[in-house]
């Protein structure tokens, strides 16, 4: 699924890396513990989170993620989406929830990631 | 032989820092054109170990080694050892306090995750002493 269509979807709002709004991803993730999302996200894989800290982009930035939703409303600190920027992930935030985020996208045909490698 | 290493010193508590050495690692990799499946596998193994370094030991370093046909990421601490390997290695089980919990970490997967994601994994640890944990990746 397409970038913009998620944005679309979710009502969401770009904070950093519109120009990769025509990426695709392959699946999504939901979490706010980013341990889960080191075990669990997949190349090509969107993560959405409640969590809003440095260690987000960190983590996203090692597993090679490309973009990263906060649902909530919550918003980010400068600091946070400058350091999106300079890891290339954008960021989006909606304020639905993570369960009707999910909800939304999976509705709309966007799987979950597989278990295993 | 060894052809190439980076050493970095890993501070108990100090979130602020916690990932810079993956970051660097991953850099560096990424500049000696080693493939980006491996590259993203390293990187998952020497996050998590940092993390845990910054998490549950009393401070340590982690060493990026490549011998030309292997990759290794080393993990080595001050202490404070674990006293039951198999514990730690369960899915879910993480001694991690609240305040850790709720930056997004211990979730009690970094380890079994460190084993998932490298090819050769072993942890040697002395109660009261220190903990060495390696992952091993084949470049060849």
């Amino acid at each position: 699924m397409i970038l913009s269509e998620i944005a679309d979807i979710l009502d969401a709002k770009v904070l950093c890396g519109d120009a990769m709004l025509n990426e695709c991803v392959e699946s999504a993730f939901g979490a706010d513990m980013m341990s889960d999302v080191l075990a669990f996200v997949k190349p090509h894989t969107l993560v959405l989170t409640g969590l809003v800290n440095h260690h987000v982009v960190r983590t996203c930035s090692m597993l090679d993620v490309r973009c990263v939703i906060f649902v909530r409303g919550k918003q980010p600190t400068a600091d946070i989406v400058e350091e999106a920027a300079d890891s290339d992930i954008m960021l989006m935030t909606t304020d639905h929830t993570l369960y009707e985020s999910c909800g939304m996208l999976y509705g709309a045909g966007l799987p979950p990631v597989e278990r295993g490698i | 032989m060894t052809i190439y290493t980076e050493e970095f010193r890993v501070e108990r508590g100090n979130f602020q820092e916690a990932g810079s050495a993956s970051s660097k690692i991953k850099r560096t990799l990424k500049k000696m054109g080693i493939s980006p499946a491996i590259i993203r596998e390293v990187a998952i193994s020497s996050y998590e170990l940092e993390l845990n370094l910054v998490i549950h030991s009393l401070g340590g370093t982690l060493k990026l080694s490549i011998d030309g046909s292997q990759l290794l990421i080393i993990s080595e601490d001050m202490g404070p050892g674990i006293g039951d390997i198999e514990l730690v290695m369960q899915e879910g089980y993480s001694t991690a306090s609240e305040s850790v919990r709720a930056m997004g970490f211990g979730a009690g997967m970094g380890l079994p995750n460190i084993k998932r994601h490298s090819h050769e994994f072993s942890i040697e640890s002395e109660l009261n002493k220190s903990t060495r944990i390696v992952a091993k990746y084949n470049l060849i």
